[in-house]
């Protein structure tokens, strides 16, 4: 900036001006890295952003429904009309597929929100308060963990039922506790810094530091801790679906769909695969992922990738 | 003393003892103590530096932070003002809070990363929980900046942008920002560069006279707290052991460890370093959790007495405002 636009500018304009700047420079620095870690990132990226658009505008792909039933074209094999076939009740398995990607996506971020926000709320709050509340935290916790996961997840769907949201409550609840267990362990180290002993220095109250300090200084691991989360979210919400708890048929969900395939699969293998293939295309995008998120969230590589 | 000493002392410290518990077992059972401050006294008077030296560990911050009320002491009384803050309630305390700031040792590491130079010192003005319009908070936030030695145009920068000299300055403009009265610096400048060190101190020289600051300045480097500090009060191993004005600190010092401290301490006099005797002391300083009896200083200590392991020697007043805590001090 030269010297005449200085003077011309406010203080307040200039300080917009260069935090706009500063953005734009660190979403810059954010994208190179993301996709600078090759084919295999930026394939994964296409891959959620084609998974993402089928379950934002499924409805408008698909001519055909995903309930409605024609048994007399039941297990037909791809043809123009449906070119992936139909599934043993005559069901367009396209459709279906698509549709599923909606439900996926639904659980596996409503349930990665839920754990996000609870176990931000408590592991925050267990950090930094320490004594009897942080004791009373982690020990639930611990106590959660020691209840398999699975066994906990089937007896709480078995209780409030499949819907996608309760679902969603349900996997959600399951995975707080690694998020409580890390932001834990993270506001322990954080909490030693001077910076919050200058925090409490000029006065500000614990609410303050929790949320002006600890959590923006934790927020990295807890978007990497994020993006993994989706991924099991979605494999768990799917594993319950094949089990036939959960999201049961005839919703177009990738488990339950699996399941119902999986009769067919040694003469008609297309109703269990095609959903299969979608579900671990997803997973293993997810996963990569989060892996590239790590790498340009994690300021401790930042600037030597 | 000089005019000076008929100034009101706004910090006194009696009798003060932070002991820190060590605890194991399930039921975390305590068994043992580290006394890190165990029954310091001094009073720092309006607008005076208090310096403390001492040897890492000997509890030269532990005190601070005790003052500053970041620790709660385990006994003895810290007077502010005439007002005993050592325990009082956090709720009573709130009033006191922002006076008494402290600047710390680690520049980068008491700067929050996510946060910019305009952030950083915002939320300290705003902290005051006082209603302030946008435009009052900016014009604070580039006053103070400004005051510190820090341009305007640094507002949107963050702290790994800064080096290290304007990081400390960037602390210091935070502290100010509470309107304190009272700062302890805890080493402020022992992670600088010794030409920036330099700017450092006339800056908080500058704003002592501007402000009419209090500083108890904590340092292990005898030449800087010697330039700043009107009287230095020395520490061993969580125990004052001796108080006296700055100009006497290299010639009228009595206590056997000031004196080993003060002929460790190098000069560019090339004839005056030839004549320097270096005192060595022999041993380590002992644990603060097994302290010795009596003075702690005595099993290092050439002019040791007998009774030097039997009793505490209290902190005597021998003359001129220089107190002495020794039994058998060293004649000249």
């Amino acid at each position: 900036m030269s010297e005449i636009t200085e003077k011309e500018l406010t203080l307040d304009e200039m300080i917009a001006r260069q935090e706009k700047e500063r953005r734009r420079a660190s979403r810059r620095q954010f994208w190179r890295v993301f996709l600078g870690r090759g084919a295999l990132s930026k394939a994964c990226f296409a891959f959620l952003v084609l998974f993402a658009f089928a379950a934002v505008f499924g409805p408008l792909l698909t001519p055909y429904s995903p309930y409605e039933q024609s048994l007399a074209h039941a297990l037909e094999g791809p043809s123009a009309a449906h070119p992936l076939g139909m599934d043993g009740l005559g069901r367009d398995l396209l459709t279906r597929t698509i549709y599923g990607a909606r439900i996926s996506f639904c659980t596996g971020l409503l349930s990665s929100v839920i754990a996000l926000v609870a176990g931000s709320i408590l592991g925050l709050i267990a950090g930094y308060s320490g004594g009897f509340v942080s004791g009373l935290i982690m020990r639930s916790v611990d106590a959660q963990l020691s209840i398999p996961g699975l066994i906990l997840t089937m007896c709480l769907v078995a209780i409030f039922g499949g819907s996608i949201l309760s679902v969603s409550v349900i996997i959600g609840i399951s995975a707080l506790p690694g998020y409580v267990r890390m932001l834990y362990g993270q506001v322990l180290s954080l909490r030693e810094n001077d910076y919050v002993a200058a925090a409490e220095l000029i006065g500000q109250n614990k609410f303050e530091i929790m949320l002006k300090h600890l959590l923006p200084n934790a927020f990295p691991t807890l978007i990497v801790m994020f993006t993994g989360s989706v991924g099991s979210a979605v494999m768990i919400e799917s594993g319950l679906a094949y089990l036939g708890i959960g999201i049961t048929a005839p919703t177009p969900a990738w488990g339950t769909m699996i399941s119902e395939g999986y009769n067919y699969l040694m003469f008609k293998p297309l109703p269990a695969i095609v959903p299969g293939v979608a579900l671990m295309l997803l997973i293993i995008t997810l996963n990569i992922i989060g892996d590239g998120l790590r790498d340009a969230l994690d300021p401790r590589l930042r600037g030597k990738l | 003393m000089s005019a000076e000493g008929k100034r009101e002392p706004i910090i006194q410290v009696e009798n003060l003892k932070m002991y820190f518990p060590l605890r194991k077992g399930l039921v975390s059972k305590v068994y043992a103590q580290v006394k890190a401050v165990d029954d310091v006294s001094f009073q720092v008077r309006e607008g005076e530096t208090f310096g403390l030296v001492g040897e890492s560990g000997c509890g030269k911050t532990t005190t601070g932070k005790c003052v500053l009320r970041m620790l709660r002491p385990t006994g003895g009384r810290i007077l502010y003002r005439g007002v005993d803050i050592a325990q009082m309630p956090p709720k009573q305390f709130k009033q006191y809070r922002r006076r008494l700031q402290m600047i710390f040792q680690d520049p980068y590491g008491s700067l929050d990363p996510r946060e910019s130079v305009y952030t950083i010192v915002k939320e300290a003005v705003a902290a005051d929980r006082r209603p302030h319009s946008a435009g009052e908070l900016r014009d604070r936030v580039v006053e103070l900046i400004e005051m510190v030695g820090l341009s305007r145009e640094m507002i949107t920068r963050y702290p790994h942008e800064l080096s290290g000299g304007q990081r400390q300055r960037l602390g210091i403009a935070r502290a100010l920002a509470c309107d304190p009265e009272f700062i302890v610096c805890d080493e402020p400048v022992s992670a600088l560069d010794v030409s920036i060190q330099a700017q450092i101190i006339n800056l908080f020289e500058s704003l002592q006279e501007k402000l009419g600051l209090t500083y108890i300045f904590v340092a292990h480097d005898l030449a800087v707290v010697r330039h700043i500090a009107r009287r230095i009060g020395v520490m061993y191993l969580g125990r004052l052991v001796e108080v006296l004005d700055s100009d006497d600190l290299f010639l009228r010092s009595r206590h056997p460890y000031t004196r080993a401290l003060l002929s460790a301490v190098p000069t560019t006099d090339y004839y005056a370093e030839r004549e320097r005797r270096r005192i060595l002391l022999e041993g380590e300083v002992p644990s603060p959790i097994n302290a010795p009896p009596g003075c702690p200083f005595h099993p290092r200590c050439r002019y040791a007495t007998p009774a030097c392991s039997q009793t505490m020697p209290p902190l005597r007043d021998t003359g001129g405002g220089h107190l002495l805590a020794c039994h058998n001090p060293p004649e000249d």
